[in-house]
């Protein structure tokens, strides 16, 4: 980005990168011998690292692979993944400037290349094949339970238990190997200092780098995509060139036995821009996808809600003021403010504004629909038009999403039971069972292929294109089944020039927030605790995110206590019903 | 707890089992085999530290899709088999027996030994105390098999030599699927359990070549070890065996008492009654008529001619003698709240009629004396009969009539 030289071929100043820090022109593809002198002056080019992208390695290897480093592999990882961002139609610089730069800061920053070495860590070579007998006198040489032991599960690797059990019948100076340089090393580091990389840190890269270009992408949808198949995750590893080697150690790296979720990613995300001192992110301000007032237009259509009650969204968020820029915009370091969750406040925006509206109580909503529904059998359609639209009624609504929603759910729950985990490449802690595991693959191929045939015309259906809308609804339905231009005026009155809600009550969630730092959570969801309609709609938008409804509950809860801030501090600390 | 949605392989597999089973549940196969296919993965992470692991479920699945799918075939089924053979060393067995099992229900009998034969050679590691077992039960189904050699063998000299020919080198075969058969029903039998059909081959072998002794003894042994579960066809077995032997009436009849005691209903119970009522002891007649009112106390024996004529021949005759008519009250004591709506209903009446005379004439008799002349059963009954001018019909009405006084007695 910093370099604003012409190019001495063509003179355009399009400058890219290749693999080995090299700038190119993209307009001719002229190689330079600039190789990118970073901003951060701290970066000075490690041996090690040219080494690396030279190609210059050992490859005397007896099983024709290579030495390589956990960290190049996760690189590898991290540019499969911004590819695919790539063709999901994200902005090119992503890849070459923005997470690029991330990643070599981070491999800074965690001393992993781009800087000296540090004194007295030294790796050594263990390959495949070596199986040092000689490392029986070192008794600093930690065992394989106990490296296995040591890292978290994040893969709940069942494969633990082969291994320990394949591995107590060895003695106990069998050598920890991995297929890459520093596996053991990996798993053995102090995390706390580093921020050792780990398979779901890499969707955090993403979701940073999609967030500084203010990709309409939010972290939902992100995770939604990558469980569809069109972001690689599961089964990455698969593209890793035939010389890196992946067994052993590596395994527990690179193999993930499970999806990513929202929490891990998000909190990871934030540690890490810390950790990289980014400076504050690109400001998120009303025109950005981002916005609370855009993501909820968004929502609300989703969720066949009448578009008038965009206009309480709104109000919503100006009232409590998240709708500002510095709410927003993320703040790297700044331990004091509460990191924004886009979407899931977005969609606890609309939960608050249909309690504001409806009330929720399963009693109130019902009423507030059957008028609504007398009112549309008297009107004519004359009447209708003129006075825009028919009065929505939250009975039909919910019949006709619920039908929906129930119909999409069991379709997940059933794709869910039929993902495929595993893939071709075969995976094996050690040379020693690898005959086994090739013979087990073998049999589960010839298996799936007896049963395949047996499934009747059921094709395993192409992957559907990834598409930003998980339920549409279109106005040209004539079964009424679209909610968007239903009108509002039901339930509104004007009251100095204002309208506002005919609804006079409101329930909070909870009337005392808990510490989040404490326990994890601003409140608690129970489900018995509160009305069927109120699990209805958390239930709409935790299936459209993906996430738990607790999380969604709890922003409501936050913005419920910023709403209501005024009337809580004065009295009531024993009323949950408040008038507004 | 933020981990309980984590979506991961093991609770992707337990979903995928569930949908399995309700697919199983309702026979629909297809869909079934579509889980399955998307189960099966979970091999390569089996180390068998569940109760049920992977491979387990698979065999006994997809078992029971190939056996059921209307496209499997055959051929199908026994690759499968094979390969789910490999999977386990520990089932190897179990999984080699199931498979004989479905063979031999296919018809497939030459097969079915082949891979018994081939089980009963494998050997691995040592032989656990289930191993053991399969193995016995490997040996035991090899000796039925052999049997079965036997016994076609058998058929064909015995048509031969009707027609005159003997073929030593036949009967040579014959003898020698006898031996094998021998030591290894021998061998299951001795073991506490159900072996009904081995026995009664093993039975069969030993009366063939004049073992009597040996076959009066296993016999004896199924039925009476207490170590041996409760069996009624064991007795069954034993009576017919000392029937065939010509036993006298006292064997025969203590070998149907223990059966009438567990099993009252038996179909036996009329060979019982019919053995008792001849006997000279009272205490045999009296234990017959017990037989007979016990026998038909059951909803199946209702419309049994044959136990109603047993019945009634008795019930006449002790009140044509004017002795123990004690007898019959003691019988009807217990069953006159509810035997007449269970037996001698009209509607029973009129359908007895319908359906079959002689059983109704047999009824009509035990009603007539048991009820009086007034109970519906028998006034409808014979006066159907009298129309229809069947002479044993107005015997039958004169003798109950005669009789009646016997009703009030007993009644009383």
């Amino acid at each position: 980005r910093d370099f604003n030289e012409c190019c001495a071929q063509c003179s355009e100043v399009n400058w890219g990168l290749t693999d080995g820090g090299r700038f190119y022109c993209r307009s001719c593809h002229n190689v330079t011998e600039r190789t990118r002198e970073v901003v951060n002056t701290d970066f000075i080019t490690n041996s090690r690292v040219q080494t690396i992208s030279k190609g210059l390695r050992k490859q005397e290897k007896n099983d024709g692979g290579c030495e390589w480093y956990i960290c190049e592999g996760f690189q590898l990882v991290l540019k499969k993944q911004v590819e695919a961002l790539e063709a999901l139609g994200v902005c090119p610089q992503m890849k070459d400037e923005i997470l690029c730069n991330f990643w070599r800061c981070y491999l800074q920053k965690s001393k992993q290349a781009y800087c000296k070495r540090p004194a007295g860590e030294t790796v050594k070579a263990l390959s495949v094949c070596e199986s040092s007998t000689d490392m029986d006198s070192d008794p600093e040489r930690p065992s394989l339970l106990h490296l296995l032991s040591l890292s978290e599960s994040e893969g709940d690797l069942q494969t633990d238990c082969s291994f320990a059990s394949s591995v107590s019948k060895v003695s106990e100076s069998t050598s920890v190997y991995s297929g890459s340089v520093d596996g053991s090393l990996y798993l053995m580091k102090n995390q706390k200092e580093k921020l050792r990389m780990t398979m779901p840190m890499t969707l955090s890269f993403c979701y940073m780098a999609l967030l500084w270009v203010r990709e309409p992408i939010t972290l939902s949808e992100l995770l939604r995509f990558v469980v569809e198949g069109h972001i690689p995750y599961l089964n990455v590893f698969q593209h890793f060139p035939e010389k890196m080697k992946l067994c052993g150690l590596d395994l527990k790296i690179f193999c993930v036995e499970s999806w990513p979720v929202y929490e891990e990613v998000f909190n990871k995300m934030h540690e890490l821009a810390a950790f990289l001192d980014l400076p504050r992110f690109p400001d998120i301000t009303e025109s950005c996808f981002l916005h609370p007032d855009m993501l909820c237009m968004k929502y609300l259509m989703e969720a066949n809600l009448p578009d008038e009650l965009h206009d309480w969204t709104c109000r919503v968020v100006k009232k409590i003021g998240i709708g500002e820029v510095d709410f927003l915009t993320l703040m790297p370091g700044n331990k004091s403010t509460r990191k924004v969750k886009y979407d899931v406040l977005a969609a606890a925006v609309i939960v608050v504004v249909l309690k504001l509206l409806f009330l929720l109580d399963d009693h109130y909503e019902w009423l507030l629909s059957e008028f609504a529904e007398e009112r549309n059998k008297n009107n004519t359609e004359v009447c209708m038009f003129y006075s825009g639209g028919p009065y929505f009624e939250f009975k039909k609504w919910y019949e006709v999403v619920k039908h929906s929603l129930d119909v999409k759910q069991k379709k997940l729950d059933e794709e869910r039971a039929k993902y495929l985990w595993r893939c071709e490449k075969p995976l094996f802690y050690s040379v020693k069972n690898k005959s086994k595991v090739l013979k087990r693959r073998q049999m589960v191929v010839n298996l799936q292929n007896q049963f395949g045939k047996l499934s009747g015309s059921v094709q395993r259906a192409e992957k559907p294109n990834p598409s930003s809308f998980q339920l549409s609804w279109s106005e040209e339905n004539t079964d009424g089944s679209c909610f968007h231009g239903h009108s509002l005026k039901g339930i509104l009155q004007e009251k100095c020039g204002l309208l506002t809600a005919m609804n006079p009550d409101y329930w909070l969630c909870t009337v005392k927030l808990c510490n989040e730092k404490l326990c994890g959570h601003l409140a608690h969801y129970r489900e018995v605790e509160f009305p069927q309609s109120y699990h209805f709609v958390l239930g709409l938008f935790s299936f459209l995110l993906r996430i738990q409804p607790s999380y969604i509950h709890d922003e409501v809860c936050m913005i419920e206590h910023k709403l209501f801030n005024k009337k809580l501090c004065k009295k009531l600390k024993y009323n949950t019903v408040l008038r507004k | 707890s933020p981990n309980e949605h984590k979506l991961n392989f093991k609770k992707s597999k337990e979903a995928c089992l569930s949908y399995i089973q309700d697919a199983l549940l309702q026979k629909q196969w297809k869909r079934a085999a579509e889980f399955l296919t998307c189960y099966v993965e979970s091999l390569e992470k089996d180390y068998s530290r569940e109760h049920i692991g992977p491979s387990e479920m698979i065999w006994r699945i997809g078992t029971e899709i190939l056996w059921h799918h209307s496209q499997s075939s055959m051929k199908e089924f026994n690759c499968f088999m094979e390969q789910m053979k490999t999977l386990g060393v520990k089932r190897y067995l179990k999984v080699c027996l199931e498979h004989v099992f479905h063979l031999l229900c296919n018809g497939q009998i030459d097969e079915a030994y082949q891979n018994l034969s081939l089980a009963e050679s494998w050997r691995f590691g040592e032989q656990t105390a289930i191993q053991d077992k399969e193995m016995k039960l490997i040996q035991a189904y090899r000796g039925l098999l052999d049997y079965c050699s036997w016994s076609k063998q058998k058929n064909i000299l015995l048509e031969h030599g009707e027609d005159g020919f003997s073929d030593l080198a036949a009967e040579q075969e014959m003898h020698g699927y006898f031996r094998k058969a021998a030591v290894n029903l021998k061998e299951i039998i001795k073991i506490p359990g159900v072996w009904d059909e081995f026995v009664k081959c093993y039975v069969d072998l030993l009366e063939f070549y004049g073992d009597h002794n040996e076959a009066r003894q296993v016999l004896n042994e199924y039925a009476y070890n207490s170590k041996f579960p409760a069996n009624p066809n064991a007795h069954v077995y034993l009576y017919q065996f000392l029937k065939r032997q010509g036993e006298s009436k006292k064997s025969l009849i203590s070998a149907l008492k223990i059966l009438h005691d567990i099993v009252p209903s038996h179909e036996l119970m009329i060979d019982f009654n019919t053995m008792l009522q001849k006997s000279k002891k009272r205490k045999k007649r009296r234990l017959g008529l017990e037989v007979i009112f016990a026998a038909l106390d059951y909803a199946g024996w209702k419309e049994n001619a044959k136990a109603w004529s047993c019945l009634a021949k008795q019930v006449k005759q002790i009140v044509i003698s004017e002795k123990h008519l004690d007898w019959i009250q003691q019988e009807w004591n217990s069953r006159k709240d509810w035997w007449p709506a269970f037996h001698f209903s009209r509607y029973l009446a009129k359908r007895n009629w319908q359906e079959n005379t002689s059983l109704s004439y047999e009824k009509a008799l035990v009603a007539g004396i048991l009820l009086g002349k007034d109970c519906k059963y028998f006034k409808y009954v014979s006066h159907q009969g009298c129309k229809a001018q069947l002479k044993r019909f107005r015997m039958l009405k004169k003798f109950v009539n005669r009789h009646n006084p016997v009703y009030l007695r007993i009644s009383g």
